[in-house]
Parts: C-alpha cells; sequence; structure tokens
C-alpha cells in the first residue's frame, strides 16, 4: 500500500506562522477525527459526537473551524510553537517544514517493535518574510487569508477523494488504528514532526557535496 | 437501479439523505448569521446527532428546508439549493451565492449504506463546515448589521445561478458516491461585487448581510448580537402550530453504530433578527437628505433640535421562501407618541415617500399644512402672500449666475410659496452669514466677501503720512544715536 503525500505550501510574516499552521491542522484533523468508540457485544459499536468550534486568527484575516477538544488543541499548540520557534531560532529567512502524518501500528512479533506505517503525510512548506512597514503587514494579513482559504479547499478536495482509509478496527485493535489517549474525540493514529531549512538551504548544500564527491571519484 | 438494494438499505439510504439535506441547510444558514459557532464534543453517543456531529437544529431553518422539499429526496434533476443573498438597508439585493446539493446517476451497487455512505456524508458535512468559512459571504455575513443583512432562501428543482452575476466561482465541498446515485455538494459564488462599490459600501461594513428573520434568540441568550434588531417570532402563514416538522425530526439516527433513541433538542440557540416599524405620528413629512455616508436617510420635516428620528423596520413575512430581517436603525426619539406600525413595510415604506417635503416641486394646491398633519404646523411661516419679505423666494442679490443651490432654492421657493402654508420651510443658515434681518445665502455672501477690502496700513495716504512723520524725527534719533555711540561700537566689538 502506498502511503499517499499531500504537499502545501505557505509563505507567510513570521507571527502568523502558528496561526496558518493551526488553520491548516486542525483543518485536516477534522476530517480525521471521529467520537469516542464504544464497543458493544456482537461486534458493534456507537460512535460519540465530535462538536466544532470557529476560530478567528489575530494576525491573519482567516476563521476556521476546528474539533471542539481543548486536549486537541493543546497538543497541536504545542507542536506548532516549538516549529515556530525552531524557525525563528533558524534565522531571519526560515524556511521550514512541518509534516503530519496519519499511520498505522502493525503489531510484529517479538523482539521486533510495532512498525508503524504511515498512510497519510501532509506537508506544510513555509517561507517566513519579513515586512517593512504597516501597511504591507495589513496587505499580507489579507493575502495570506486568502491563501489559506485556497489551502483549505485543496485539503477538501483530497479528503474528499476517498481514497485509502484504514477498516473500522475491533475493540482489540482500536490503539492501532486511533488515537484513544483523548476524552472526547479520536482522531487516527497521527505525529507531527518538522525540519527546518537555514536561507542557505542546508539540504541544497547536502547534494552538492555529494555531487562533487561523486565527481572526484570517477 | 436499486433493485439490488435491499429494503432496509434503501429505507436507511432515504434517510440518510433526508437528513444530510436537512444538516446541509443548517450549516449554511449557521453560518452566515453573522457569529462564530461552537458546539460541545461528547464522548457518549446521544443518538440524536445524525452524522456524529454536534449540529444544532434552528427549528426555523428546518421548517424552512422541509417546506422546500415538500417530502420528496434530492435527486436526479431535482437539487436542493441554498441561496444567500444580501440586503442593504436602502433595499437593493444581491445574490451572494448559491449552494447546491445535487443527486447524479453514477451509482456505487458495491458501496455499504449503513457504514460506508453515512461515514462518508459525515466527512462532507465536516467539509462544508471548513468551506463555509471560506468563501467571501462568510466575511460579509459576520460583518453584517446596520447598513446590510443576510438573506437566505432554501429552494428544490432546478439550480438558478443567473443572479451571481459575470464570472462567478464554483468550489466543490465533495461526492459521495451511493447505490442509487452519486451526491454532490457545490458552491457557487459571486466575484463581481462592483454594485457594492457603486455604492459606496466601502465601509468597514459592506453591502448585504444575510437577512435571516428565522431565528428567535431567546431572552436570556446573550449571544445574539445588538445589531440584529429585535427579536420577533416567526409564524408560519399556513401552519397553525409552528414547528410540526420537529416531530419527524426526531427520527433515530440508526447505523450501525449507534443504538440508543434520539432525543431531539428543541431551539436551544435559536435567533431571530427582525426590526421593528415604529413611524412616528410626528415624522409623516419626510425630508429626503443625503446621508453622511452617501446614503439616503429619511428623516422628519421637523425635527426636534438636534434629533435624527430614525426608522426601526419590523418585518413580517411577505414572500414565501424568502425570509429577511432588516437591520436595526434605532430610534432615538423616544418621546412616547410612537404609533403602532404597519404589517407591511414594504407599504409603510411607500407611505412615506408619498408624503411632501421641503423642496417638492409641487402645484400649491395640491398641499396644505394640515394634510400633511405636521408637527409643530402652528409655527410654519404664514401670511406668505407677501412674498417680496420671504427670502426663500427672493433673496437679496439674484446674481446674473447663481450658485446650483441657489437656483435650487429659487425654483423651488417660487414655485412652492403662496398664499398657503403649502410647504415646509426649512432656514438656512450657512456659517458666517450675517445676523441682521436679511440672511444672506451662501452664493452672496461668498462674492461680497471674495474681494475684501484693502488693509489700512497698505493704503497709499497713511503710508505717505507715517513716511513724512519719520522723516520729521529723524533729526532727533540721530542726535541720540551719536550720544550712544560708544555703546554701539562695544556692541559690534562683542560680535566679531
Amino acid at each position: 500500500m502506498n502511503c499517499r503525500s499531500e504537499v502545501l505550501e505557505v509563505t507567510v510574516e513570521s507571527r502568523q506562522v502558528e496561526e496558518a499552521m493551526l488553520a491548516l491542522l486542525h483543518t485536516i484533523l477534522l476530517h480525521r477525527s471521529t467520537g469516542k468508540f464504544h464497543y458493544k457485544k456482537e461486534g458493534t459499536y456507537s460512535i460519540g459526537t465530535v462538536g466544532t468550534l470557529d476560530f478567528d486568527c489575530d494576525y491573519i484575516d482567516f476563521t476556521f473551524a476546528r474539533v471542539s477538544s481543548e486536549e486537541l488543541d493543546r497538543v497541536i499548540r504545542k507542536a506548532v510553537s516549538e516549529f515556530k520557534d525552531a524557525l525563528s531560532n533558524s534565522g531571519s529567512d526560515g524556511m521550514g517544514q512541518i509534516s503530519l502524518e496519519f499511520y498505522q501500528k502493525k503489531k510484529s512479533r517479538w523482539p521486533f517493535s510495532d512498525e508503524c506505517i504511515p498512510w497519510e503525510v501532509w506537508s506544510i512548506k513555509v517561507n517566513v518574510v519579513n515586512l517593512a512597514n504597516e501597511q504591507e503587514r495589513q496587505i499580507c494579513r489579507e493575502k495570506v487569508g486568502e491563501k489559506l482559504g485556497e489551502k483549505v479547499i485543496n485539503v477538501v478536495e483530497v479528503i474528499n477523494r476517498h481514497e485509502y482509509l484504514p477498516k473500522m478496527p475491533t475493540q482489540s485493535e482500536v490503539d492501532n488504528v486511533f488515537d484513544t489517549s483523548l476524552k472526547d474525540v479520536q482522531p487516527y493514529l497521527y505525529k507531527i514532526t518538522y525540519q527546518i531549512t537555514d536561507s542557505l538551504g542546508t539540504s541544497v548544500s547536502t547534494t552538492m557535496r555529494r555531487l562533487i564527491k561523486d565527481t572526484l571519484a570517477l | 437501479m436499486d433493485r439490488d438494494l435491499s429494503p432496509q438499505d434503501k429505507k436507511d439510504l432515504d434517510k440518510f439523505i433526508k437528513f444530510f439535506a436537512l444538516k446541509t441547510v443548517q450549516v449554511i444558514v449557521q453560518a452566515r448569521l453573522g457569529e462564530k459557532i461552537c458546539t460541545r464534543s461528547s464522548s457518549s453517543p446521544t443518538g440524536s446527532d445524525w452524522f456524529n456531529l454536534a449540529i444544532k437544529d434552528i427549528p426555523e431553518v428546518t421548517h424552512e428546508a422541509k417546506k422546500a422539499l415538500a417530502g420528496q429526496l434530492p435527486g436526479i434533476g431535482r437539487s436542493m439549493c441554498v441561496e444567500i443573498s444580501l440586503k442593504t438597508s436602502e433595499g437593493d439585493s444581491m445574490e451572494l451565492e448559491t449552494w447546491c446539493l445535487e443527486m447524479n446517476e453514477k451509482c456505487d451497487k458495491d458501496i455499504k449504506v449503513s457504514y460506508t455512505v453515512y461515514n462518508r456524508l459525515s466527512v462532507l458535512l465536516k467539509s462544508l463546515l471548513a468551506i463555509t468559512r471560506v468563501t467571501p459571504a462568510y466575511k460579509l455575513s459576520r460583518k453584517q448589521g446596520h447598513d446590510y443583512v443576510i438573506l437566505y432562501r432554501i429552494y428544490f428543482g432546478e439550480v438558478q445561478l443567473s443572479g451571481l452575476g459575470e464570472g462567478f466561482q464554483t468550489v466543490r465541498v465533495g461526492v459521495v458516491s451511493t447505490p442509487v446515485g452519486t451526491v454532490t455538494l457545490s458552491c457557487a459564488y459571486r466575484t463581481n461585487l462592483a454594485f457594492m462599490s457603486n455604492r459606496q459600501f466601502e465601509r468597514s461594513a459592506p453591502i448585504m448581510g444575510i437577512i435571516v428573520d428565522h431565528f428567535v434568540d431567546p431572552p436570556c441568550s446573550g449571544q445574539r448580537p445588538a445589531t440584529m434588531g429585535h427579536p420577533c417570532n416567526y409564524r408560519a402563514p399556513d401552519e397553525e402550530d409552528g414547528f410540526a416538522g420537529v416531530q419527524d425530526s426526531q427520527e433515530v439516527c440508526t447505523t450501525s453504530f449507534s443504538t440508543s433513541p434520539p432525543s431531539q433538542v428543541g431551539c436551544t440557540r435559536s435567533f431571530l433578527a427582525s426590526f421593528t416599524l415604529h413611524i412616528h405620528q410626528t415624522a409623516k413629512a419626510i425630508v429626503l437628505h443625503a446621508g453622511k455616508e452617501g446614503g439616503v436617510l429619511l428623516v422628519p420635516a421637523y425635527p426636534p433640535h438636534g434629533a435624527d428620528a430614525h426608522l426601526t423596520v419590523e418585518h413580517a413575512p411577505n414572500t414565501p421562501g424568502s425570509r429577511y430581517i432588516s437591520p436595526d436603525i434605532t430610534s432615538t426619539r423616544d418621546d412616547g407618541r410612537r404609533s403602532a406600525s404597519p404589517t407591511d413595510p414594504v407599504e409603510a415604506l411607500n407611505a412615506f415617500t408619498r408624503k411632501v417635503g421641503a423642496f417638492v416641486n409641487r402645484p400649491v394646491t395640491q398641499i396644505t399644512a394640515a394634510s400633511l398633519d405636521l408637527p409643530f404646523a402652528a409655527f410654519a411661516p404664514r401670511g406668505l402672500g407677501s412674498e417680496e419679505n420671504d427670502p426663500m423666494v427672493q433673496p437679496p442679490d439674484s446674481p446674473p449666475c447663481p450658485s446650483p443651490l441657489q437656483a435650487s432654492l429659487h425654483s423651488q421657493g417660487s414655485e412652492g410659496s403662496g398664499p398657503q402654508d403649502d410647504f415646509v420651510m426649512i432656514d438656512f443658515r450657512p456659517a458666517f452669514s450675517k445676523d441682521d434681518l436679511l440672511p444672506m445665502d451662501l452664493g452672496t455672501f461668498y462674492r461680497e466677501f471674495q474681494n475684501p477690502p484693502q488693509l489700512a496700513s497698505l493704503s497709499l495716504h497713511i503710508s505717505s503720512q507715517s513716511m513724512a512723520d519719520d522723516l520729521d524725527s529723524l533729526p532727533e534719533k540721530l542726535a541720540v544715536y551719536e550720544k550712544n555711540i560708544d555703546e554701539f561700537d562695544a556692541f559690534v566689538d562683542m560680535l566679531q
């Protein structure tokens, strides 16, 4: 099974990074969360209810709907905050990428550890720009709001293709598919990772080194 | 096509599509109320939340949706549409977007109804929640209030997009394949907002707002914004029991997941935005004034000093399927003389315009003060038989090229005046006008003061006089300077 990979790219001002990431991550998680499962006899189960909450961004002209779960919001905010700090520490022309990966756990026999098999990865590439004056910032507020709207439409389009989703698990396997640690909602198992590219483009320099080495080796 | 579908599956599918349609309407209309939506997640299934989503049901909206559906389901060639439009306080309206729930012929026989279709419809509703915050009408709806309100209209049948203007954009929310067809949800939204800019609505409160008068605000609720006007109860004209439709919405959302019966909550968060039209007894004569912001305000002919009488309009449903609430323009003249308002605001507004005000070019005989029932009519200028004393008719200086304002005053004053008190006059006192017997009009004032007299000190004979004096006093001054010559020398040395 191939992992589905989607890339979104945004260009924002440094103070907009947090809200832009929250907007996109929460939009994806809204679609990838269900209510809590309650298993009954005979293999049936019932599902709890997912509420939604509108959030107005302060630095972007944008409002997004997210899952009404403070626990989930805390987890996402923590990850985004770490990403933002890493981005700002890297330098003024920071570029970075935050990835939201949905995976399934596959139980392996001892002594092998469980395998994590991703089935959908969302990569959000961020370019941070610096703006000179308030007028530019105001224009940026509106532009970034429009861009985020386009990204939300992209996300919705991908999700509504209804491509692979893990099968609904039995009670014993629910933790291999869903994150059951939250009290009120149940997202698919996910992890958030990020990487920072500095202005010199570390990845670029790695490639160059390799090229030179290869050339010299000939 | 549904031969292979079991009766139970067919029944379930019909129910899913019906409730999906109703929830779709709720999500769209609630997203255009102008407020942030917040519902709680619940880990325990209640059985009342269709598609495992907490979407509240506003009874009036459900009622309208069911009325539009009239027992049918969205099907091939039969689409359910929710049209969102904006209506200004001046009565102009414009369609902003149309949400369409359609069904096409492409079937997926193998799909499981009670599991896959249900879950996919749930995902589609989540997508709708996301997309409704992204289209341009969302921002407009959040800013609705005094200048405009938002309307919604639900209809069933063929999709009508002609009202969206040229260059409208379409965004597809999503599709769900079912054994009887593919459900498609999309939105077509207007991009050409030229109407707005022509009307000078480039303020923070842009044009149209959606007028939604379906929502009754409970007295204790503080959630409804103050700009939405006074609450009023929605009365369905053809139903006595109002929300009879609520009964069958209490159907159990039977899925393989949820087994407990639903308990449909009533109007927990219902809104009603409407406003009450009160016509002042005293404000029957109306003068049209250009409003500060380019709009037109209706004000009474004789406002008390400094007070503006505004109008609040009470809406009565006058078009089936089209509900609106105008923004609340509250009256500041609460002098206890509010009369009972007519139930039809259109009629009331027409009644306004039929009244006669100042500067109206009407033959004298048609208008009398008595027929106007003016406030302070007793104070209106009488004895206008002698037109010579009437400054409005014959201003002091009639220039050869009158200013436009003066020309209009001329024409209206001369035509309108007469022996009777046949029109209302407002003394027009421009700034700097002389405070004497003849109030000067602006044109005269301007011409007079365009060429002011020269300054006295600059006039020739005065300057020559002073020069003669200067010459005479010169010898004395020279003597004084010679006496103090040492001081002057020391001063010069200091400077060097």
